[in-house]
């Protein structure tokens, strides 16, 4: 399977590749690891007419400490991230979900940013950015804007994001030492979660468990009123909206949140 | 689009469709055929290649992305009548049936060593979670990296 017919350009900088996005609007669309991108344009699911090619920007594939906070360029890859030694010690739960994210070579082109950008309710990395507090850092004309992970995942595969903003990184308050927790359920090893867990200290976000992830607020709530794990872990499900496929009923997710909930947040008081 | 890519060691330069994807350029410009396309939809690992050192899915890649970048296939694996230990080790284990999976099971398996030496049979398994065996000979293949990491093969 090929792709449709489009236009190949390379962004030399964040600047440039905000200009390229501009000038060409709805048609372009921003390439980082292509794992999510180029799969769509084969299966002609999508056929923008320019493709804006980020990979070059070696500046936004990095992680560092400022200040309080874990800065992620938008480009890590998840391999990068998975072994990053600032993340292992500030954001444990980040570096552990990278290496879980697909499979070896998923996990050497993929990158944080296109994972987030991209919103797929299932995926883990949002989940887990969301459960930190996270922040997303993005780019356009107007200059830079930051959005809370709370109000960047809009509903399956949508985001706030205008056509010619770059997402450049990703922000979380740095958290050494929190305990962390991550669970996921899938048929098959290299399978998307059909339901999944982060936990980090007492913050709860759950993955497929509605079009976004989403906090298990219910949880969270029994948490600092002092509930036992396993009475907290059993409001998992409360207020979310599962979707209900042949292989998974939304009542079978339900019951997979709670068990899974609570193994994470075992391992996460362990 | 004019597209330069480090194949094995020489220098590939062809003009191409901006939409190529690395995969095809490697069989038909380079004119490599180890390189298997199976599934095309990134999941089977057939196509797997080493980009920059690092195990990558050959049919989710633009040519365009690798201008500028070095490419190894499996045909720049093994020296003059020389065998990788890597294909090696899949030889004498039998970690093959018909072959098809066996370029990129032995790309993504170089990969694996080279980040983790010395992997346990469940690491061997969870770094080839990207590689699927039509032949379901897995059993066979984890053995082959056990022996190819320099380690007693166990049953
Ligand atoms: C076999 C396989 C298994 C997978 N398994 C999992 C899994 O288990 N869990 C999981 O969570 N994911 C999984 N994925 C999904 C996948 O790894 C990510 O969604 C993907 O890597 C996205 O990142 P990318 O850099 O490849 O983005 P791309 O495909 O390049 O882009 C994705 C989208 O984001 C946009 N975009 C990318 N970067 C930016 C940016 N910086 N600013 C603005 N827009 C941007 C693009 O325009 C596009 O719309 C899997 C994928 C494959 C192929
Ligand atoms: S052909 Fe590329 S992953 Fe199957
Ligand atoms: S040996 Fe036949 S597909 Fe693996």
């Amino acid at each position: 399977m090929i792709p449709a017919r489009f236009t190949y350009l390379r962004a030399a900088s964040v600047d440039e590749a905000v200009a390229m996005l501009g000038q060409y609007g709805d048609e372009a669309k921003v390439l980082a690891g292509g794992h999510s991108l180029l799969p769509l344009m084969k299966l002609r699911l999508a056929a923008p007419g320019v493709l804006v090619d980020i990979t070059p920007l070696d500046g936004l594939r990095q992680v560092r400490q400022e200040g309080g906070d874990i800065v992620i360029g938008a480009l890590s890859r998840f391999h990068d991230l998975h072994g990053d030694p600032v993340l292992a010690e500030h954001a444990p739960l980040l570096a552990h979900v990278a290496g879980e994210v697909g499979d070896q070579q998923v996990r050497h082109r993929g990158t944080i940013g296109g994972s987030l950008v991209h919103a797929d309710p299932a995926a883990d990395l949002s989940a887990a950015v969301l459960a930190c507090d996270g922040a997303l850092v993005v780019s356009g004309p107007q200059g830079r804007r930051e959005i809370p992970a709370a109000e960047f995942f809009l509903g399956p595969f949508t985001t706030p994001l205008e056509p010619d903003e770059l997402l450049t990184e990703i922000r979380v308050p740095a958290r050494a030492g929190t305990g962390w927790g991550f669970e996921k359920f899938r048929r098959r090893a290299i399978d998307w979660a059909i339901v999944g867990v982060a936990v980090t200290g007492t913050s709860v976000s759950l993955i497929n468990m509605a079009g976004t992830p989403v906090r298990a607020t219910a949880t969270e709530r029994a948490l600092a009123e002092g509930a036992s794990l396993a009475d907290a872990a059993a409001l998992a499900a409360e207020g979310t909206s599962p979707v209900e496929e042949p292989h998974a009923s939304t009542e079978y997710r339900r019951h997979l949140a709670r068990v899974l909930t609570a193994r994470a947040l075992e391992r996460a008081a362990g | 689009m004019k597209v330069t890519i480090e194949v094995n060691g020489s220098e590939v330069s062809d003009e191409v469709e901006d939409r190529t994807l690395l995969v095809h350029f490697i069989r038909d410009n380079a004119g490599l055929t180890a390189t298997n396309v199976g599934c095309d939809t990134t999941s089977c690992g057939a196509c797997t290649v080493l980009l920059d050192g690092e195990s990558v899915k050959s049919c989710t890649i633009l040519a365009a992305q690798a201008d500028g970048h070095a490419v190894t296939t499996l045909e720049g694996l093994s020296g003059e009548g020389e065998l990788h230990p890597v294909q090696r080790a899949f030889r004498d284990q039998h970690g093959l049936q018909c072959g098809f999976c066996t370029p990129g099971m032995i790309m993504a398996s170089v990969s694996l060593l080279a980040h983790n030496p010395k992997p346990t049979r469940e690491e061997v398994r969870h770094g080839l979670e990207g590689n699927l065996c039509r032949c379901t000979g897995y059993h066979n293949i984890v053995n082959a990296v056990v022996d190819a990491s320099g380690q007693e093969v166990g049953r």
